[in-house]
């Protein structure tokens, strides 16, 4: 099944290679596959949670057969519950990355078979249990960006798409590193049999071996100071690709630091968890004060981002622990930050792209009046706004509240401090729409009109997202407590007295 | 009355507004007099349950006890759902989807014939909803999710009009500030949450109200004794939840908001100013008002920002040419009279003051709207002699007027009473200042509304909104002097006939008066089934009232010789007061303070700029330069590799040479 989930878009990006030629009929088709896709991981998650099917060391659905082995390398996937809803957003903001894609016209058979390959990389890096299978599948996402940036993008893409490689490649470097000398100290590439690994003899001090990994993900996340490629990447690629690469992109990264970094040291985590927290709360705000400065609205989205992951980023900084007992409350905000922002933030960039279409423009002091002239987008950029700024009923509440609660404990002047960013982030968010959307209707946007069914398609998917966790949020978060479970466990252990 | 009946009360307004939302205003906008109704229908069932909810609290006089649902459990994390029925939300219930039931039948003509009329329905539904489901909340993690849907109602509706670029940024100034104070709220939360062991260990659950309160205070619960958290913890928790209020009350130094916030329509400020938004601030402090107990810091705290607060809005109150804003001053101060209740402890007496003023209040906005109908403009200096065209605004307004003056025997007189009294039994150095600060407020609230309302309603008309433009329309309506339509002047008078009885629901003179349906001191007493510590609703002082009647006679008196004899000239006075009157008419240069010199000044052009800077400049430099030293270094190192054997010699031959030389030193 999880073969089936991951190899699906890859299959079907070489039946479009292959067969297709319409640029119709390859929308359709690619539609058709991001539809499918989704409904294959919602059955993924729905038969996570119903049933045990092929578990193994906690992981479920597991399939596992030698690669190549002489290196004990094997294709062995599998999932839990930090990966399930990951899995899941990937193939939700997979089908809004499609439906957005509907109006390109240019190369269109090879867009949509890079869009299907990037599909498969990010689907793939969820759900592999093999550090090198693992590896693969992430530096496999950077091909289609790349292209998919460098040609279909605008402004300076290509020396955006070259920056992201650049940034990427670099932190891929230092996480190779660490999996190699993970392997030559113990022999096996198994992602589950090397979680707490740090206690066995290793070829370098376990603090090294976290570091690389740890500098890895945090270039993905990104962590300030080495955040400065987003900016560029969201600005300049095409607004699908924003989706996807705000949405899950970023969240590889979150997904390597709890299941890779925090999961196999610890103990190391939890000594340079006052590096975390500094790290995140800088993060926060920095961030939060310069999406503020910010004129061009998607460069102003992509900002935002960078202060919103600051917050998954304190959520593990939350493993230490106080008075001895580690609360799994910050990890479980982490991860539901990650999915949050994922659906949040894909929405900020879909509906940043259909203004830019309708509009021609992403400047915010050309903008203004826009709620009379598209009275439906304005309503969706607004709740995806308030979703952004937290607002209770949306999911973005509660994943910061969870945050928030866990965090607080452990650090607590840095957690008022990230408190403190929500009033930063009404004011950015509550100032971009006010600029952008209100005030009198301009005369030079006289023809531009409201939404399409088909755009309309994705945003409701992804509001309808938002407010269902927002809601009830357990349907996520207790999905994401059992994962953490096991990693909660092992960093008890070390909890600080 | 089951939980279901319950949960009604919020779930009805929610129904009307997803369905207005999902159903009316897409598919069926031609037939929007449908949103009206569904708003009407929906609040009016919540009405009905309140009042049924009122009446079977009272009977049993104490709570109703429905157990939680869970929401979300996470480890020791557990937040649960549910109701709380006590008589405080009783009469919440009561006043909340009473007034809104008010302001939307008034609205029906007020909001006739706008092209967002389905959406304002839809927007006041979410309004009503919200504030129910804040009093409906037994936790606290409950209360500030709906806390902060009132704030997102508030902020749809404030920017109603939002092509209006003013409407817009109230809009937004009306979420950061009240924002501000939630952080406030937030950090006692997860101040909560770090002390959860005391709850854990005796089996309460630190979110729950009951429990927190519990704690607070110490106690028994089930037989079982509960030792009290620390005062230090509970003045921490208190403070925090003060600072929410004090954003969402307009409280000094939060209050900015609110005067910005008559950028909506009339009958939202009503609301907002009457029975939602602003008194849930109030009400916050009354929920965990055994919490604020446990700590005299926190009370002395709140106590002393309501006085002061009371005192310098009632100020700015006195200077306002705009109807709207001379109202919404009068508010920030009587929300204050409300917090130095509360301070002071006397928490009956603030929640009978919230009560009356639900009623004039609401009523004084929607004279102010039903005169705005009739002349196009809220500038007094526009209007005047209305009285003739209007009679019925005109009665209803002065029946407001004489209420919040406090004159007996109507609504505002019973309630002034008590919270002078309290103030002045309150004693030492902070009881003093607050009473005193209280007696002058009442003075200038006198002076103030019936300046007001003389400046309105009597003397000659000049010219309403064509005047004020210069001889043409503004844009809005013009003017049209008339008596506003039935569906407006309906609910005004109910509201009348309210600011004046309503004050009998705590009449301690009731039984004097052979009217023992209703037991003096009623409402106080039905109130005070909570375990409260403070000193109980003092008994009637007659010096008392003599004197608070006074200082609003020679308030009344004063404004009468000023605006309607005109024997003393307002300039002179103003003249007189030098800057005082131009600090008071600019506001004390809050605005500036906090608008021009903090955010845009050091905020937006100093730090956001300089960080900015530092982004593009040097972060993300250091990469380019890191990558310029790569790249340059390649170069360097390529030169070299020229293909010619004889420097490649050179080079092997220098190299061992260096070799030789610094193994020969070495050693």
């Amino acid at each position: 099944m999880l073969s089936a989930i991951v190899f699906f878009p890859l299959i079907s990006a070489g039946i479009i290679l292959v067969l297709l030629r319409d640029a119709r009929q390859i929308k359709v088709f690619a539609l058709a596959v991001t539809v499918l896709e989704l409904a294959l991981a919602i059955a993924i998650f729905v038969v996570f949670r119903v049933e045990d099917y092929n578990v193994v060391d906690n992981m479920e659905l597991v399939e596992d057969v030698s690669w190549i082995a002489a290196l004990d390398i094997r294709y062995h996937l599998g999932v839990d519950g930090l990966s399930v809803p990951l899995v899941l957003l990937t193939a939700l903001l997979g089908m809004c990355a499609a439906f957005a894609s509907w109006s390109v016209t240019h190369r269109v058979k090879e867009y949509f078979v890079w869009l299907l390959v990037l599909q498969t990389a990010v689907t793939g890096v969820f759900v592999s249990l093999d550090a090198v299978l693992f590896f693969i599948f992430w530096e496999l996402e950077l091909l289609p960006m790349y292209f998919l940036i460098s040609i279909w993008g605008s402004g300076r893409r290509e020396y955006s798409a070259m920056k992201f490689i650049i940034f990427t490649l670099l932190g891929s470097a230092f996480m190779f590193v660490g999996i190699l000398a993970l392997y030559f100290s113990t022999g096996t590439f198994n992602l589950v049999e090397l979680q707490g690994v740090e206690g066995a003899r290793l070829l370098l001090p376990a603090g090294a071996i976290f570091a690389f990994l740890f500098i890895g993900f945090a270039v993905k996340l990104p962590v300030w100071p080495v955040h400065t490629w987003l900016p560029d990447a969201h600005t300049d690629a095409p607004t699908a690709v924003s989706v996807m690469l705000a949405g899950v992109l970023l969240k590889m990264g979150g997904y390597g630091m709890i299941r890779l970094a925090v999961g196999m040291f610890p103990g190391r985590a939890q000594e340079y968890a006052w590096l975390l927290a500094v790290l995140a709360i800088i993060s926060v705000l920095y961030g939060a004060v310069v999406t503020i400065r910010q004129t061009d609205l998607k460069r102003l989205v992509a900002f935002s981002s960078i202060s919103h992951m600051g917050y998954v980023l304190l959520g593990i900084a939350s493993v230490v622990g106080a008075g001895g007992v580690v609360n799994a409350v910050g990890l479980t905000g982490a991860a539901m930050q990650m999915f949050t922002h994922g659906t949040i933030t894909g929405l900020l960039f879909l509906v940043v792209g259909l203004v830019y279409e309708k509009a021609h423009t992403r400047h915010i002091p050309d903008m203004g009046g826009l709620a009379s002239n598209m009275p439906v987008i304005a309503v969706v950029f607004l709740l995806a706004g308030l979703a952004s700024l937290g607002l209770p009923g949306t999911s973005g509440f509660v994943s910061e509240l969870l945050v928030f609660l866990g965090t607080f404990e452990v650090w607590g002047w840095i957690t008022a401090l990230a408190v403190f960013a929500i009033v930063l982030t009404a004011g950015y968010i509550l100032w971009m729409l006010q600029r952008a959307f209100f005030g009198p209707q301009l005369p030079r946007f006289a023809g531009v009109g409201d939404t399409t069914a088909l755009e309309a398609v994705p945003m409701v998917a992804l509001v309808a997202a938002i407010m269902v966790v927002g809601v009830y949020p357990a349907v996520v978060s207790d999905v994401f407590a059992l994962g953490l479970e096991p990693i909660v466990t092992s960093l008890q252990q070390g909890a600080v007295p | 009355m089951t939980e279901g009946a319950a949960w009604a009360i919020l779930f009805l307004p929610l129904a009307s507004f997803l369905v207005i939302a999902l159903v009316i205003r897409p598919f069926l906008n031609r037939y929007d007099s449908l949103s009206g109704y569904v708003t009407i229908l929906a609040i009016g069932a919540a009405f009905v349950l309140s009042l049924m909810a009122l009446a079977e609290v009272a009977s049993g006089k104490g709570e109703i006890g429905w157990a939680a649902h869970s929401w979300l459990v996470i480890g020791s994390l557990d937040i649960s759902v549910g109701i709380l029925m006590d008589p405080l939300t009783a009469i919440m219930l009561v006043v909340v989807s009473g007034v809104s039931l008010a302001v939307q039948i008034y609205s029906q003509g007020y909001m006739k014939g706008d092209s967002g009329y389905s959406r304002y329905f839809a927007f006041m539904s979410l309004f009503t909803a919200s504030m129910l489901g804040l009093v409906l909340s037994r936790n606290i993690i409950q209360v500030y999710v709906f806390w902060e849907l009132v704030g997102l109602s508030s902020y749809l509706l404030i920017g109603f009009w939002h092509d209006r670029p003013s409407a817009a940024a109230a809009a937004k100034k009306a979420f950061l500030v009240t924002r501000l104070g939630d952080v406030g709220f937030m950090l006692a939360i997860l101040y909560l949450f770090f002390n959860r062991e005391a709850f854990l260990s005796q089996g309460l659950n630190p979110f729950e109200i009951g429990h927190i309160n519990l704690l607070a205070q110490g106690g028994e619960l089930a037989g079982a004794q509960i030792v009290a958290m620390g005062s230090g913890v509970a003045t921490w928790v208190a403070l925090g939840i003060f600072a929410g209020a004090v954003g969402k009350s307009a409280q000094f130094p939060l209050h900015v908001w609110l005067p910005d916030a008559m950028e909506g329509p009339t009958p939202v400020s009503a609301l907002i100013h009457a029975a939602t938004m602003v008194v849930a601030g109030v009400f916050l402090v009354a929920r965990f008002f055994p919490l604020f107990e446990a700590s005299t810091t926190a009370m002395g705290v709140v106590a002393a920002i309501g006085a002061f607060t009371a005192f310098f809005a009632a100020t700015m109150g006195l200077v306002m040419f705009d109807i709207k804003r001379v109202l919404a001053y009068s508010t920030v101060s009587q929300l204050g009279y409300m917090m130095l209740a509360l301070g002071v402890g006397a928490y009956e007496a603030a929640i009978f003051h919230l009560f009356n003023h639900a009623f004039f209040k609401a009523l004084l906005f929607l004279g102010s709207g039903s005169v705005n109908h009739a002349t196009g403009t809220f500038d007094m200096r526009y209007m005047g002699g209305l009285r003739r065209h209007m009679p019925w605004t005109y009665i209803t307004f002065l029946i407001a007027a004489l209420s919040i003056c406090g004159l007996f025997p109507l609504a505002g007189f019973w309630s002034k009473d008590e919270i002078l009294v309290a103030a002045w039994n309150f004693g030492g150095g902070l009881g003093q200042v607050v009473f005193w600060l209280a007696l002058v407020t009442a003075f200038m609230t006198a002076f103030y509304i019936f300046r007001a309302l003389f400046m309105t309603f009597h003397g000659e008309f000049q010219g309403g909104v064509e005047a004020e433009h210069g001889g043409h329309n503004g844009g809005g309506h013009g003017v049209h002097l008339a008596e506003s339509p039935m569906v407006m002047v309906l609910p005004m008078a109910v509201l009348a006939v309210l600011s004046i009885v309503s004050g009998f629901m705590a009449n301690p003179l009731n039984s004097a008066w052979g009217l023992g349906v209703i037991p003096a001191h009623w409402f106080v007493d039905f109130l005070d089934h909570v375990e409260l510590v403070s000193l109980h609703a003092a008994k009637f002082n007659l010096v008392m009232a003599a004197l608070g009647t006074a200082v609003a006679l020679a308030g009344i008196g004063l404004a009468y010789l000023m605006y309607y004899r005109r024997s003393v000239d307002p300039d002179d006075i103003a003249a007189g007061m030098g800057p005082g009157y131009t600090a008071a008419v600019h506001k004390y240069y809050f605005d500036n303070l906090y608008e021009d010199v903090v955010t845009r000044g050091l905020f937006y052009r100093g730090l956001a700029l300089a960080t900015d800077w530092i982004d593009r400049n040097i972060v993300d430099m250091a990469g380019t330069a890191i990558a310029w030293v790569g790249r340059n270094m390649g170069r360097a190192i390529g030169k070299l590799e020229t293909g010619q054997v004889q420097a490649y010699g050179a080079g092997i031959s220098a190299g061992l040479v260096l070799i030789v030389v610094v193994f020969v030193i070495w050693s």
